[in-house]
């Protein structure tokens, strides 16, 4: 039985008719186009789902909109200032932290939490905070590099 | 020139990436879409006795119910493998075969169809080691015309040079086996497919795959459509490693619901169908007997291998020869023999992933050279360095080596380690920790391993006369560069580099050029990322494209500015006179100029690999136009309490020739880094039956963040003949030593051999359990089954291969 709900996603409210069983992710991409945020294995494994629930990362696959209505949501579509890439976008590009790109989204959202709460963290807390966004990919080492030049960017 | 080449500059696809625009199959929707889902099979090993499909369809919702009688023909990568259906019509042969599909109007509905499909099944016992399938008592897994015998689905047998003189020869013989774990790509994208029909017979698929070339022919067959009405775009690739590189069932079936409801139909199989439909990492057993002299000088060298194949062929053919093809191309070895098999078991079919046949022998030979330079008391780096292949030579199974950068590549990893000397105890430790180390359970251990890849398969899957990369360049009026190319990126940045070559020849901005990929109906035939061809093959087809245009444009602006077209070049967005500075034009001037006299731009570029396999049949596999070579040092600590090992540091240094983009090829080498790591610690597919013990990302260990080493990258950039500017490969090779580094470096640490991935810590306490014994302190295989290997090929090794001399009586 569909209902209606209220969302604040990346600081636009919504109003959906939709299904309450339906994950955040599924809502998210299914109801408001927002494709940027990925299934990778909808178990809450993988952390390529992942997004900001005021600010803190939470899976969006393990989410019921439902509980999040009233909440400030934010997607990779939301981390840009207009025109203006977020630190954290820019320099996932140009240090070759997004390979194939299917991590990045929830990569960067971690990192953005982190990163909001001290601009230079160590490497150990940056590992501890993204340990749970799996990449193929790259090993690591560019995300790791990565953030830390946004935090850089970010202090400036 | 413009200084594109060899300059860090970020993938031009990346912009779309970090915005969260980059559209993946599974983003893309169409209107009236209909979403399917795939009956798999339960079992393991069973004949379809019946499938009642009515239930599902009185189901509201549902649209279309499909079984195999609907797509019945045989397809498979390889034209000698044509082993699988999109669903099984009369035989299922492992748990997660595609029986039937539904497409329905939400996956719910569609979910719920396939609970009301019932299956009666016959079950036959399953074949499930390769110890079952080796046992003709068991049922035949396919038909007689898919196997070499029974279930042995591939044999073979190849001996270059006098194997028996050889090992005459030799002061010291080593024998052992060894085994290397299956496991799989796990792309964080799992597969999907988008498919439309449109009413005058048009078929467009779009889908997560590494080759849009192969899917346009295997759908052409099994659809029995023309393929000049089929039209393939790969989507953006959320990562493949292999595992995108074989027709899937899924794409056939949606292509099959669409042409019969009318309406698009998308698949995005689970994680869990991701795990079954794989075609990962072959599970290998190998023996290996080695002859040296007393300095170490290989003399002869026996290589048996088994593979597990699971239930199909896929690219299993292929991965047989590639686990004895590679073998030569980084030591002199005078004397050369090659067995090998793969059996069918009632398994997800495995095929190829990142080093596709060869990080299981390199694990096997790596660990086999440490332990005989231990036997002789050499220093296993400069043992490795006194042996090494020369340039421009060829070897024994008659692969040509154009450069080969692997001294320098040891060199580079033993001096930033500190690798073998007096040095490293005290680099690494101080005298204090180092004593502390001593009474510690926890043990420091270095180890050195290296590895070769070849830069793209030197022929095709199927046999053809035709280009294996095609490029089409446009320049506009305006001044834009169109490069079209059938090349697909998943990530490694394949598209980035067709714009950077044509930047770079151009004398352009990267941001003048846009990069059409991957579409059958728009693009060229490149025949896709496998293999590591794609750097070296589009490059090179870039090149040929661009070339006459350049000429075109400079005969044009040599008659605007009165001097001769050798004397101009293009560098920076004009076009300049060397001897005359004031003599320039705008680059968007000289292409008015030049559309004026001759007519729209364009230019084709068609690349095929120099014609260099050898005179055998097999020959066909390990043939490149030039290998890329690596060396790795590994660090590891050891607890010897709990058998927990941890990668503490990897040094890892490649030549995959001239570094095109440093960025992109440091990319590759952390990644495989990364992925080694993974398969030698802890990356397995483990069946209890035929079921997978772990088909989850929770369950199937991978490195997080905090799991990952540090890693310090060299590029030692030889300037390879065949290359575009000198490149080589990148996305394969370095993964190669980083097993038997690792393993290596155990021994280092803790006196054990552990000769089996993955090296978990109940191996390593089994092993040290037998050192404490006395017995051999090794962890893994024991035996190597009594297999009928056939009688061997025997082939002349080239003139300029290494020769046995002989030294004793």
């Amino acid at each position: 039985m569909k209902q209606v709900l209220h969302l604040r996603v990346n600081g636009q409210a919504h109003e959906l008719y939709v299904e309450p069983h339906k994950t955040l992710l599924e809502v998210l991409r299914d109801e408001l186009d927002l494709t940027g945020t990925k299934h990778g294995c909808d178990l809450g494994e993988c952390g390529a789902c992942t997004v900001l629930v005021d600010g803190t990362p939470i899976l969006a696959c393990l989410a019921l909109p439902i509980e999040l209505q009233g909440r400030e949501i934010t997607t990779v579509e939301g981390l840009a200032h207009g025109a203006e890439l977020h630190p954290l976008q820019r320099a996932f590009a140009e240090l070759n932290a997004a390979q194939c790109g299917y991590c990045t989204a929830g990569m960067m959202l971690s990192a953005k939490a982190l990163l909001d709460r001290e601009t230079n963290p160590t490497r150990e807390k940056i590992r501890d905070a993204l340990a749970g966004n799996l990449c193929r990919c790259t090993g690591y080492e560019k995300i790791l590099e990565a953030v830390e030049v946004a935090g850089r960017e970010i202090k400036k | 020139m413009s200084n594109v080449i060899g300059t860090p500059l970020a993938k031009i696809d990346s912009w779309d990436k970090v915005i969260g625009a980059a559209k993946y199959a599974d983003d893309m929707n169409l209107p009236r879409m209909l979403h399917a889902r795939i009956l798999r099979s339960t079992m393991p090993h069973a004949r379809i006795k019946s499938i009642d499909t009515l239930d599902a369809e009185e189901l509201p919702g549902v649209v279309a119910v499909i079984t195999g009688r609907d797509v019945p023909i045989e397809y498979g990568i390889l034209p000698s493998s044509q082993d699988e259906q999109a669903l099984c019509v009369d035989k299922v042969r492992f748990v997660g075969d595609a029986v039937a599909a539904v497409a329905a109007l939400d996956v719910e509905t569609a979910e719920r169809a396939l609970q009301l499909i019932h299956v009666e099944y016959e079950p036959l016992t399953p074949v499930v080691t390769m110890n079952e399938a080796l046992d003709e008592t068991r049922d035949a897994i396919h038909s007689g015309e898919h196997a070499d015998h029974h279930n042995i689905h591939k044999m073979v047998a190849l001996e270059f040079g006098d194997l028996d003189a050889g090992f005459a020869e030799a002061d010291y013989i080593l024998e052992e086996n060894y085994f290397y774990q299956g496991n799989t790509h796990l792309a964080l994208e799992n597969h999907s497919a988008l498919a439309s029909f449109s009413p005058d017979g048009h078929l467009t698929l779009w889908s997560s795959t590494q080759t849009p070339h192969y899917v346009h022919r295997a759908l052409a067959k099994t659809l029995e459509l023309p393929a000049s009405r089929i039209r393939v775009v790969a989507a953006a690739i959320g990562g493949g490693f292999g595992g995108k590189t074989d027709p899937f069932s899924h794409e056939i079936v949606a292509c099959k619901l669409t042409m019969l409801t009318g309406r698009p139909v998308k698949i995005t199989l689970t994680r869990q169908e991701v795990f079954y439909c794989h075609r990962g990492r072959h599970p290998v057993l190998m023996w290996v007997k080695m002859g040296v002299r007393n300095d170490g000088e290989p003399t002869a060298l026996h290589f048996r291998t088994m593979l597990d194949g699971g239930a199909y062929g896929s690219y299993g053919v292929a991965s047989t020869y590639y686990t004895g093809a590679l073998q030569t191309v980084t030591y002199k070895i005078p004397a050369y023999k090659f067995e090998g098999m793969r059996v069918f078991t009632n398994k997800p079919p495995c095929g190829p992933k990142r080093g596709h046949g060869t990080p299981q022998p390199r694990f096997a030979l790596e660990i086999h050279l440490d332990k005989i330079a231990r036997h002789l008391g050499l220093d296993p780096a400069e043992y490795r360095k006194q042996f090494i292949v020369d340039d421009k030579t060829k070897t024994v199974n008659h692969l040509t080596i154009t450069t080969c950068g692997l001294r320098e590549c040891i060199d580079r990893v033993v001096e930033a380690s500190g690798y073998g000397s007096e040095k490293r105890e005290t680099r690494n430790e101080s005298q204090e920790s180092k004593i502390e180390n001593q009474k510690s359970k926890i043990k420091i251990g270095f180890g050195l391993a290296c590895g070769s890849y070849l830069s793209g398969a030197g022929l095709p899957i199927y046999w053809n006369q035709m280009p294996h990369s095609g490029v089409i360049v446009k320049v506009d009026r305006g001044g834009g560069v169109a490069v079209f190319c059938g090349s697909t990126d998943i990530g490694q940045g394949s598209t980035s580099l067709l714009a950077y070559i044509a930047a770079e020849e151009f004398g352009i901005d990267v941001r003048d050029v846009r990069v059409i990929t991957a579409d059958t109906d728009l693009t060229p035939v490149d025949l896709g990322s496998y293999s590591s061809r794609v750097t070296v093959m589009t490059g090179n087809a870039c090149i040929q494209a661009v070339r006459p245009l350049k000429q075109k444009i400079l005969d044009a602006a040599a008659e605007k500015l009165l001097v001769p077209a050798e004397s101009l070049s293009f560098r920076d967005g004009e076009i300049i006179c060397e001897d005359d500075d004031a003599r320039r034009l705008k680059w968007t001037d000289a292409v008015v100029l030049t559309e004026a006299k001759h007519g729209t731009l364009s230019g084709t570029g068609s690349y095929k690999p120099p014609k260099r396999a050898g005179p055998y049949k097999g020959s066909g596999v390990g043939v490149s136009p030039s290998y890329s070579y690596a060396a790795c040092v590994a660090q590891v600590s050891v607890d010897i309490e709990t058998g927990q090992v941890r990668v503490e540091k990897i040094w890892l240094a490649h030549d995959g020739g001239r570094a095109l983009n440093p960025l992109l090829v440091e990319g590759q080498v952390e990644g495989s880094v990364y992925m080694g790591v993974g398969e030698a610690l802890m990356e397995e597919m483990t069946y209890r039956g035929g079921l997978h013990k772990a088909p989850s990302l929770l369950d199937y260990k991978s490195l997080t963040m905090n799991d990952m080493p540090r890693v310090e990258t060299f590029l030692v950039e030889t300037n390879d003949p065949e290359g575009p500017f000198g490149a080589k490969e990148a996305g394969q090779g370095p993964l190669l030593p980083v097993p038997p580094a690792i393993a290596n470096a155990i021994y280092d640490a803790i006196g054990v051999r552990i000769d089996e991935t993955p090296i978990t810590p109940d191996k390593i306490l089994k092993a040290l359990e037998e050192k404490e014994k006395g017995r051999t302190a090794r962890f893994g295989p024991k035996n190597f089954p009594n297999a009928p290997y056939p009688e061997p090929l025997h082939v002349e090794p080239p003139e300029d291969a290494p020769r046995l001399e002989r030294k004793k009586g």
